[in-house]
């Protein structure tokens, strides 16, 4: 079936360790990158060279340091959490924002913002990962309902499935008087990230290394259900762990910083592009390149208008939308 | 549909009930003058009849050229696509400037645009490049995405103090109507309407598929790119009036088939503007005068025709 993971391109050992240390170089340099530029102007040589007075500890402490660790944190986990949610639907042009797990996350903070507006951040983290199980079930399910005769109707029943949860929301938030602040759960932003505000993307880091540890066992379920029995792997167990990684990760992004698109889908294809179809061994490799984009995403977002922002968000969105028309009419023929 | 009524009657029956909510629209809860209530209420039935004349028009015979009931205008970004030339005239020719130009000219060099845009991406699509129907409209919602976010982007780099006011307008609105656009608008889908009609006896033929309709004697390929510039023109003014709407089309016109029984364009096309009219100024008389609901019928509309769009890709994926 195309688009599947049937075709292990084996990716050869130095290729993957030559892109380890390209990615990890680049990540380096666009965080260093990151921490130098905001609105007030502070210098990372000035805290290197002689007298760190206190306001540039504090600009670099308290809202420098805290974003760009959030937007490291973020791509990094949105990336994995995408390549968990491809393994399991056995197509690799899905991701949480494209079949409804963000939306439904959002609609999650919509609920809480409705009936339980001052809920501690523990409460407001579980019920959101609650709902955004909820839109993966719903999502597999359908899924389960389609004969996968065509593997473009996967991605095409998330987006329209995600279009519906997102609906859905809007009505309620237009009753409530929430429209603006379900906007802003919809569209990650992270200017409003500071000290104290986005240590839940901790958590997000650990679940992220849980998902590259049970990776090897995720390379078999996209080879099916079957074969997954048969070499011993307990299936149903199994998606019910990628199935919680998947929507804790997106949970604790949605919460933080609010929905971010496309990194999930651009970062695994882009890695299987450079080193093929075997991800167990380059795993690293798609969360070192989820960081990548998230900050290359946030410093442009920053520079186009300064002192202005744009949210990172919508560049994302353009360049994962520029991404998956690529990817699609590339791999045309495969697909018709 | 058990009833075995004729398409006679069942098109008499959906044009009284689509009357009916018209004079329901104007009529109902007036508190004040007349004239208050004429001046207030008749430019949006208006806009309303012509957003569903427009959008129930352009899907049905969207669908007859390509012969399916999944794809419509809106899923191929068209709508949206307006938006972007909208935003990106702008931004080439400056604000002001553009602003002085008369609207019919102004109006007409975007629908001028989107056409010209329409005909360049359906040359892609339809050359024989692309032949899954699933990839079109994927590559049509991505498209769709894709043109919102960069007119949104575009907006906020324009004007990083405006987007609050111009962002609403990337989802469709029946309550904010552009009603300046009203005469405008008027025009080119009267134009638009006058080619059908002048043409409409050629459609079931089109409808049979390109090769049975060339065997018939058809000048295909000239009709087909008629019928998409008409579509083109529908859909921007629809848009300009309204904004995007995305599935409104898909359920108009499935709705129509279904309650009419039959393929042929002269019931199928009048059905689809009495259906639209119906649920747009029956549904915003439930909301606004019954309910007296704040809810936006454009996002009712959306999700219950996402529902019927997944239910179609499930049914046609199963037969």
């Amino acid at each position: 079936m195309p688009g599947s993971e049937l075709t292990p391109r084996g990716a050869s050992a130095p290729r993957v360790t030559v892109w380890l240390i390209i990615l990890l170089a680049l990540v380096v340099g666009l965080a260093l990158w990151s921490l130098n530029v905001g609105a007030s102007r502070m210098s990372l040589l000035n805290v290197l060279t002689g007298d760190p007075d206190d306001r540039l500890s504090k600009i670099l402490f308290a809202s420098r340091l805290p974003r760009t660790l959030a937007l490291l944190l973020a791509g990094s986990a949105l990336a994995v959490a995408g390549l968990i949610l491809q393994m399991m639907a056995r197509n690799r042009l899905v991701e949480p924002s494209t079949v409804g797990t963000m939306e439904a996350a959002a609609l999650g903070l919509l609920v809480l913002a409705w009936l339980a507006p001052g809920a501690p951040l523990p409460l407001r983290f579980a019920l959101v990962s609650v709902f955004a199980l909820g839109g993966t079930l719903i999502f597999l399910a359908v899924l389960r309902r389609i004969a996968l005769r065509s593997a473009l109707i996967v991605p095409l029943v998330g987006l329209v499935l995600a279009g519906v949860i997102a609906a859905a929301g809007a009505l309620l938030a237009q009753q409530l008087d929430l429209s603006q602040s379900l906007r802003a759960w919809n569209s990650g932003d992270f200017s409003a990230v500071l000290r104290g505000r986005y240590e839940l993307l901790w958590l997000a880091a650990g679940l992220t290394v849980v998902a590259m540890l049970a990776a090897d066992r995720f390379t078999v379920i996209g080879l099916g259900k079957d074969f997954a029995t048969n070499v011993g792997v307990n299936y149903g167990r199994l998606m019910l762990l990628g199935l919680l990684l998947v929507a804790m990760i997106s949970a604790s992004v949605v919460v933080v910083v609010g929905a971010i698109p496309f990194i999930g889908l651009v970062a695994p294809n882009l890695v299987r592009w450079l080193c093929g179809d075997q991800l167990r061994r380059s795993i690293p490799l798609v969360a070192l390149l989820g960081a990548a984009l998230m900050l290359a995403a946030d410093l442009a977002g920053r520079l186009i208008i300064h002192p202005f922002e744009v949210p990172s968000s919508g560049l994302l969105a353009v360049t994962g939308c520029l991404v998956f028309l690529v990817i699609l009419i590339r791999g045309r023929k495969q697909w018709a | 549909m058990g009833l075995t009524l004729n398409p006679v009657w069942r098109l008499s029956l959906l044009a009284l009930l689509a009357a009916f909510c018209a004079v329901g629209f104007m009529t109902l809860r007036v508190q004040t003058d007349w004239g208050f209530i004429l001046e207030y209420r008749g430019p949006r039935l208006l806009a309303m009849l012509l957003v569903a004349w427009a959008i129930g028009l352009s899907t049905v015979l969207f669908q007859s050229i390509t012969q399916n009931r999944v794809l419509t205008p809106a899923l191929l970004g068209f709508d949206v696509l307006f938006l972007l030339v909208q935003v990106v005239v702008l931004l080439i020719w400056g604000a002001a400037q553009w602003q002085g130009l008369a609207l019919p000219l102004r109006f007409g060099l975007e629908v001028l645009a989107v056409v010209l845009l329409a005909l360049l991406i359906f040359r892609l699509l339809f050359s024989g490049a692309v032949r899954s129907l699933h990839l079109l409209i994927l590559i049509g919602i991505l498209a769709g995405i894709l043109f919102r976010e960069l007119t949104d982007l575009l907006l906020r780099i324009l004007d990083p103090g405006v987007l609050a006011i111009d962002r609403g307008r990337s989802a469709a609105s029946f309550n904010r109507i552009n009603v300046s656009l009203l005469g405008v608008s008027t025009a080119f889908v009267g134009a638009a309407s006058l080619y059908v009609l002048w043409i409409w006896r050629k459609l079931d033929v089109l409808a049979l598929g390109r090769d049975i309709a060339v065997n018939l004697g058809l000048d295909y390929q000239r009709l087909v790119l008629r019928l998409l510039v008409v579509i083109a023109v529908l859909v921007a003014a629809a848009t300009a009036l309204v904004g995007p709407t995305l599935f409104f089309g898909l359920l108009v016109a499935n709705l129509a088939y279904v309650l009419m029984g039959t393929q042929q364009h002269r019931w199928t096309l009048p059905a689809s503007v009495c259906v639209g009219v119906i649920c747009l100024v029956g549904g915003q008389l439930l909301l606004e005068h019954v309910l007296a609901s704040s809810v936006p019928l454009s996002r009712v509309i959306e999700l219950v025709g996402g529902l019927l769009f997944i239910a179609l890709l499930l049914r046609g994926v199963r037969q």
